[in-house]
């Protein structure tokens, strides 16, 4: 009976959200216009011309800008019209360390003086203003700030923690008996994790990488599920960036080649073909090393910035038409998107998951 | 110009992936056809094969942005 109930009230919660998705993304959008809009207005209120320009109050909508700068990352984590989050900035400036919140920017319309320099955000990059106003790319910066990919990447974090924490507990509470829960819904994941991806394609040996594995598999997971969510604390584009599946293929990399053995490198480095083929051979080998987890990095960078570039665009149609009337058929078309993505994002976790495992079994094949 | 020269390029790539994944799809139709007790095997192998097509196009499809730079 009261699983009966539990599992109305998530499906009612499911359902309550998927609606809230929905206003959401047109709550969002329709922002975008008037933000947009200020930021141009205030471009021409600084650029100082008048008459002519102040004219046509109706800027025109640019799609791809628009779409840019929700795909990337920011100091601010935007919340609603003119509601932003702030996030710290983290600067390594060869005077020291400076730390300060990026409300002091006032969403880029204000300078903030800090310690050592004066800094400017321009296009969501820190940058220092010398002393005669304009930007001196001289003073080299190291941006540290914990931007909006790296605040969603903690609550991916922090959510995997709970989950995984409460299920591992609940193994260690009820040994022998059967899944309970959160567990029963974990359970199967990791069991399709080890007995579909790992076993197969790594064979006997593994039970060593089921923990690079598991975490590979639920992280981009769990990211590209949150990315889905268009409110906070979803919305980041985390695993759509470069940089992080840059990390993670290098995860890869070094896992892989750490664990390659003797026929792995016999196989790169002197290959059974005729001897004269081996300055061929061997540069194609070894580039081989390096092209199999960049082709992990730009497969998951590039499917989820295309589904998101992709919802951001049809939810761009009506503005491109401005009328109202073409709404339903762009909601329609994100919806269906936005299904097509919750497989995507799955897949994508399989993928990056899988091919690792093949790369791993590759080097760590004994030959008989 | 750039912009829809970029667009060209995005929509040739997609011509590539489509007939990879067109021709894998449908062999591990055929497939299951075939032998459906292997179904869950030709799957799998199905998967790797149209993420390593989509792989390739994916490259395309990112030279194509990075290509849309308007200056």
């Amino acid at each position: 009976m009261s699983k009966v109930k539990r599992l109305t009230i998530v499906f009612t919660l499911l359902i309550a959200f998927l609606s809230i998705k929905i206003d959401t993304f047109a709550q969002v959008d329709s922002a975008v216009v008037p933000v947009d809009s200020v930021v141009a207005e205030s471009a021409h209120a600084a650029s100082g011309e008048h008459g002519a320009e102040a004219e046509h109050g109706k800027e025109k909508f640019e799609p791809t800008k628009v779409i840019m700068e929700h795909i990337a990352d920011s100091h601010m984590w935007h919340l609603w019209g003119h509601i932003s989050l702030p996030l710290p900035v983290i600067l390594y400036t060869p005077a020291g360390l400076e730390v300060f919140s990026s409300a002091h920017f006032h969403h880029g319309e204000e300078d903030y003086k800090g310690t050592y320099n004066t800094y400017r955000l321009v296009e969501d990059h820190v940058k220092v203003v010398g002393a005669n106003g304009q930007i001196d790319e001289t003073v080299s910066v190291l941006d540290f700030s914990i931007t909006k990919n790296v605040a969603a990447m903690f609550v991916a974090i922090l959510i995997i923690l709970i989950v995984f924490i409460s299920v591992a507990g609940a193994y260690k509470k009820r040994v022998g008996k059967a899944p309970k829960g959160l567990q029963s819904l974990i359970e199967p994941i990791i069991v399709f994790v080890r007995d579909d991806i790992a076993k197969p394609n790594i064979g006997h040996k593994y039970n060593k990488f089921m923990p690079y594995l598991l975490t590979v598999f639920f992280f981009i997971w769990f990211n590209n599920l949150l990315g889905l969510i268009p409110i906070f604390p979803g919305g980041a584009n985390v695993t759509g960036n470069i940089a992080l599946t840059f990390v993670m293929a290098l995860g890869t990399l070094i896992i892989v080649n750490i664990n390659g053995n003797k026929y792995y490198w016999k196989h790169i480095l002197l290959p059974d073909v005729p001897w004269w083929l081996y300055p061929i051979m061997i540069p194609v080998e070894l580039i081989g090393i390096i092209s199999k987890p960049f082709a992990l990095m730009i497969r998951l960078f590039a499917n989820i910035t295309a589904g998101h570039i992709i919802v951001l665009s049809l939810i761009s149609l009506i503005f491109i038409f401005q009328t109202a009337w073409i709404s339903p058929v762009s909601v329609a078309f994100v919806v269906f998107m936005d299904v097509l993505e919750l497989l995507v994002a799955f897949l994508q976790a399989f993928i990056f998951t899988l091919l690792t495992a093949l790369f791993i079994g590759m080097a760590v094949e004994e030959h008989h | 110009m750039v912009g829809s020269i970029a667009a060209i390029g995005a929509g040739l790539a997609v011509i590539g992936a489509g007939i990879g994944i067109g021709q894998v799809g449908g062999k591990a139709m055929e497939g299951i056809a075939r032998q459906p007790e292997a179904a869950s095997k030709i799957q799998t192998a199905m998967i790797i094969a149209a993420a390593l097509i989509e792989g390739a196009a994916l490259f395309g499809v990112v030279v194509a942005l990075l290509g849309n730079n308007p200056q």
